[in-house]
């Protein structure tokens, strides 16, 4: 119930008369995250939320979640651009271009200064760190971090002479199987397209030997020879091999698909794993992705951000609960209740998920995928220049288009978008 | 003229103005200004660290002329409003017929009818989401009894723009039922009984003399549905959130898109000048309509 | 062949309301069973509560039912204020400039808050009023659909009851409370329905100027529940969505004549 802005000027503040504001001996941050899977994962974080203000009575934490990443991004936004207060977000790795260009976010070098701070820093796993580096620069902590992993239903693999303990490890494999689980309405693959296509689709190129993009954000390789031929791959699974459905697979009702036994295999985030853990009624596996020319996945997920407009108590707080919210403790219980990775080694060696993944080892295939893990796609313009390849992503696989033609047209317009900041 | 007559002039005057200036007031602030704003905001380029913010006349405009999504999202919506209007538009009235005339389980129909009018339409992409999902969806299930195959009706370009279309005709429907409901209800019972008497059949007698006496009806709702055609588009946050690959992306989600997706407010401006000119030109037509018609009241 | 025609229309017209109401029908089934249940269609698989119990756990649903209900009441107070005084001046007084400011009002028709969403939205921002109800609120109180309504109904008040109060020693706004208000109560009921059924619905705007717990709308909480990260449980949504829907479904259900009434009242003046 919040008729009206506790900062509310003018109108606001005429009409606000005799509201009392509370008083504020103690530093209050706001925080926006996005929400992993449905359901009572915001109590997860209330609960930590809770813990770290128990630990620091000093510190007030208003945590708003918001939807999915790009929710957040236009919440988190939104109330900078209002003057609403938000002194740190939890928001999409690859945001960091944009955030640095519209001057919102502050790089960690300028407050994380003590020694405590800089070996905290430094011990985070490098490739979650690396969408966050930006001009020899520290933009983003890493919190709900993850990579895509091949979800798959042994039960199936049984029921189709497959070993079971063998998921595919090479593209060719991948197919082959998938013509063996391919029966009467079950599809041996889904890969999803819609959500986050661009996701997927750098982790195939990847494994095909060609990276999307360049490190400084300003060029893409869309029309790349073997990029084009990464997105006929694609296609060819269902067109050619048909072991997966035509048109666009849903990323938001993939994972029920899965459960439901539509599909025998399945490429998600890992950020899924507790889901598909709860939800499964059958036997499953997880496996790092297949390879052609080599292994990888792209990095995924949300990192802490820290805004631009705060003060140096606010910020020494944000840097306090990042750190407490990143500790190897906090950092296992948040892996254990979603299936994201523990942020640094230091989380795979408490009890806890030490416990866990002796007893559940596919908790441990994104963290074992990261040596081969690459930093997820990211450019100066980002929303739009993703937005296009996603388009020339769907737009190939439902057919509208050819692989080349539109990949083409993803990379003109990526072009002209980064134009300006080459 | 009397002095007396003259002072309640000016009181009139005076009273006319303060009872008026609260609501001019929010008028302004949120409807005229913001106007003004836009048309001010679409001339200038947007602002980074590296380019600050400048005068561009009508680049903003040109870009978008340039902008294949442009068209195709401004294509969709033609068509999304070429379908809606005239489909909800016959659906409403044949609901209106039916629901007037003496069938069995007139109560259940029409509660049955109006009930999408009053669910939001968020709810209601949520609920038409449960039919559409491939492998799983209510539709997939029925057509799978006929040995149908599965249908990715969200997920295709060909299918997505018509599956957001049958939920606003299924949502919108309803409600213009009731516009014709009333307008039937003032149709003297006589005129039936005389056509019954002349031997007219109930064909002829609905073209020759209903239609025509809906005729106002019509244009109320028709002006009403090409209102909606611009405005509803929450269920796309749900369903297609535009794709794939724009095929169902309409102009008012490319303008939240612009503005709080992409941050690019100055295109998000061109792009609501552009509707506004389109709405204006609808305004029009309906104030000569309405005009006509308050000549014959 | 009377009776056939008349048996056609019966079933078309049912099966019409059947296929009208089925997304409904379904959303509740799969908000009764569990989801693997729902999806398959399994007919005679037990009845559950659980997914009402999840989906009420997920998200802060009482409080977002506080703000809706405080949304519509405040839009509802403001409507009511601005429209009566607006409708008044021009349905009975003379005054230069009328007939041009109610061409600009009705042109407020066509320019529909929801296109100027980008301005409206900083307008919000420097009044300090966003993410507060009465940010959200505030676009629409001055509704020149209202102040249209008003100005017809004030207009049917017969010109001797203004006058017998006018002698009795009414001013101008004694007049508008003890002799137009009361006369117009079935435009105030009719209207009250439109604008608590439209706005409890809203969801463009809402979304655009709320920004946490405490003030989102609904139709907002109950889309970002239903757009977690990592993909949707179709019963828990459906649970999400009937518990949403319930009250404004159940209020039509017992209310439903004077709903249609009411809507047709608002419309057709």
């Amino acid at each position: 119930m919040k008729l009206l802005s506790k900062t509310g000027l003018g109108l606001a503040s005429a009409m606000a008369v005799g509201l009392a504001l509370p008083a504020s001996a103690e530093t209050e941050l706001t925080m926006y995250y996005p929400i992993a899977v449905g359901g009572a994962l915001t109590e997860v974080v209330d609960s930590i939320v809770a813990d770290f203000e128990a630990a620091n009575p000093d510190i007030s934490v208003n945590a708003i979640y918001s939807g999915n990443y790009d929710d957040t991004r236009v919440r988190a936004l939104s109330a900078l651009e209002s003057g609403e207060p938000a002194q740190l977000a939890v928001m999409f790795s690859i945001d960091a271009y944009d955030l640095i260009e519209q001057e919102l976010i502050i790089p960690f070098e300028e407050v994380a200064t003590s020694d405590a701070d800089k070996e905290w820093l430094g011990s985070f796993y490098p490739a979650l760190m690396a969408n966050g580096q930006i001009e020899g620069q520290t933009w983003g902590i890493p919190f709900q971090r993850s990579t895509i992993v091949a979800y798959y239903n042994k039960d199936m693999f049984r029921a189709a002479g497959l070993d079971p303990e063998a998921p595919p490890k090479t593209w060719d494999e991948m197919i082959e199987m998938g013509k063996a689980l391919t029966q009467g309405d079950t599809y041996g693959l889904m890969i999803p397209s819609t959500g986050y296509p661009y996701w997927m689709f750098q982790a195939l190129a990847i494994q095909n030997g060609k990276e999307v993009m360049s490190d400084d954000g300003v060029t893409t390789y869309f029309d790349d020879a073997s990029v084009i031929e990464t997105l006929e791959f694609w296609k060819s699974l269902s067109e050619e091999h048909g072991i997966m459905p035509t048109g666009t697979v849903e990323w938001g009702t993939l994972r029920q698909a899965f459960l439901e036994g539509q599909t025998a295999m399945m490429w998600h985030s890992t950020g899924n794993l507790t889901a598909v853990k709860k939800g499964a009624n059958f036997d499953f596996g997880v496996a790092e992705l297949p390879g052609k020319v080599r292994l990888g996945s792209p990095t995924g997920g949300g990192n802490f951000y820290l805004f631009k407009d705060t003060s140096d108590e606010e910020r020494a707080a944000a840097l306090k609960l990042m750190k407490f919210m990143t500790a190897p403790e906090q950092a296992a219980a948040w892996s254990i209740a979603t299936g994201y990775m523990g942020v640094s080694p230091a989380a795979y060696e408490t009890e806890a998920l030490k416990n866990y993944t002796a007893e559940f080892p596919p908790a441990l295939v994104a963290r074992n995928q990261l040596e081969n893990a690459v930093a997820e796609f990211s450019t100066f313009e980002t929303a739009r220049v993703r937005d296009g390849l996603n388009n020339a992503i769907q737009s190939a696989l439902t057919g509208a288009k050819t692989p080349a033609e539109a990949l083409a047209e993803a990379q003109a317009s990526a072009v002209r978008l980064l134009r300006d900041y080459k | 003229m009397s002095a007396h007559a003259n002072l309640e002039r000016r009181r009139q005057a005076i009273y006319g103005w303060l009872l008026l200036s609260p609501a001019a007031v929010l008028l302004t602030v949120f409807a005229f200004y913001p106007s003004i704003a836009t048309m001010w905001s679409s001339l200038f380029s947007r602002g980074t660290r590296r380019k600050p913010t400048e005068f561009v006349g009508t680049e903003n405009y040109t870009d978008l002329f340039a902008d294949p999504t442009f068209w195709l999202v401004a294509k969709n919506n033609l068509f999304y409003a070429g379908v809606t209007i005239p489909v909800s538009i016959f659906i409403a009235l044949s609901m209106a017929l039916w629901a007037n005339s003496k069938i069995s389980a007139r109560g259940f129909v029409r509660t049955a009818y109006f009930t999408p009018t009053v669910l939001p339409m968020i709810a209601a992409a949520n609920l038409w989401l449960f039919f559409y999902t491939p492998g799983l969806g209510v539709l997939d299930q029925i057509g799978s009894l006929f040995g149908l195959p599965s249908v990715n009706w969200l997920g295709q370009p060909e299918t997505a723009l018509w599956a957001i279309i049958i939920v606003t005709i299924w949502k919108e429907a309803g409600f213009f039922m009731i516009f014709y409901l009333a307008a039937l209800q003032t149709i003297p019972a006589d005129l039936k009984e005389a056509a019954d008497i002349e031997g007219t059949s109930r064909w002829t007698y609905t073209r020759r003399i209903v239609l025509p006496l809906l005729m106002p009806t019509t244009l109320f709702i028709a002006v009403n549905a090409m209102i909606n055609s611009v405005k509803l588009i929450d269920h796309l946050f749900i369903l297609t959130k535009g794709g794939p690959s724009d095929a169902s992306k309409l102009i008012l989600y490319y303008i939240w898109e612009m503005a709080f997706a992409f941050f690019d407010a100055p295109h998000a401006a061109a792009m609501t000048i552009l509707v506004i000119a389109v709405l204006g030109i609808v305004a029009a037509v309906q104030f000569l309509y309405l005009d006509r018609r308050t000549h014959y009241q | 062949m009377k009776n056939l025609t008349k048996f056609m229309d019966s079933f078309g017209a049912i099966l019409l309301a059947i296929i009208w109401i089925a997304p409904l029908l379904f959303a509740f089934w799969a908000a009764t069973h569990s989801t693997s249940d729902a999806v398959n269609l399994n007919l005679f698989s037990p009845w559950t509560l659980e997914n009402f119990r999840v989906a009420w756990n997920g998200a802060p649903w009482l409080k977002y039912f506080m703000n809706t209900f405080i949304l519509v009441t405040v839009i509802l107070a403001g409507q009511f204020f601005f429209t009566t005084l607006a409708g008044f001046a021009f349905a009975q007084l003379q005054f230069p400039g009328k007939d041009f400011v109610f061409i600009l009002v009705l042109m407020q028709l066509f320019i529909l808050p929801e296109v100027l969403i980008v301005e409206n939205y900083a307008m919000v921002s420097r009044l300090g009023l966003f993410d507060t109800i009465l940010g959200v609120g505030m676009p629409y109180m001055a509704s020149a659909f209202g102040i249209f309504l008003m100005r017809q109904s004030f207009k049917g008040v017969p010109i001797e009851l203004h006058e017998a109060a006018r002698i009795e020693g009414c001013g101008l706004l004694g007049i508008l409370w003890r002799v137009y208000v009361p006369l117009a109560k079935p435009t105030y009921l009719a209207y009250a329905l439109v604008s608590v059924s439209t706005h409890w619905n809203n969801f463009l705007w809402p979304l655009i100027v709320t920004n946490s717990p405490e003030t989102r709308p609904l139709t907002v909480g109950l889309s970002i529940f239903g757009a977690p990260e990592n993909g949707v449980d179709i019963s828990i949504i459906s649970a999400a969505t009937m518990m949403s829907v319930a009250p404004l479904l159940i209020a039509f259900l017992i209310f439903q004549r004077q709903f249609v009434q009411a809507f047709l009242r608002a419309g057709i003046k």
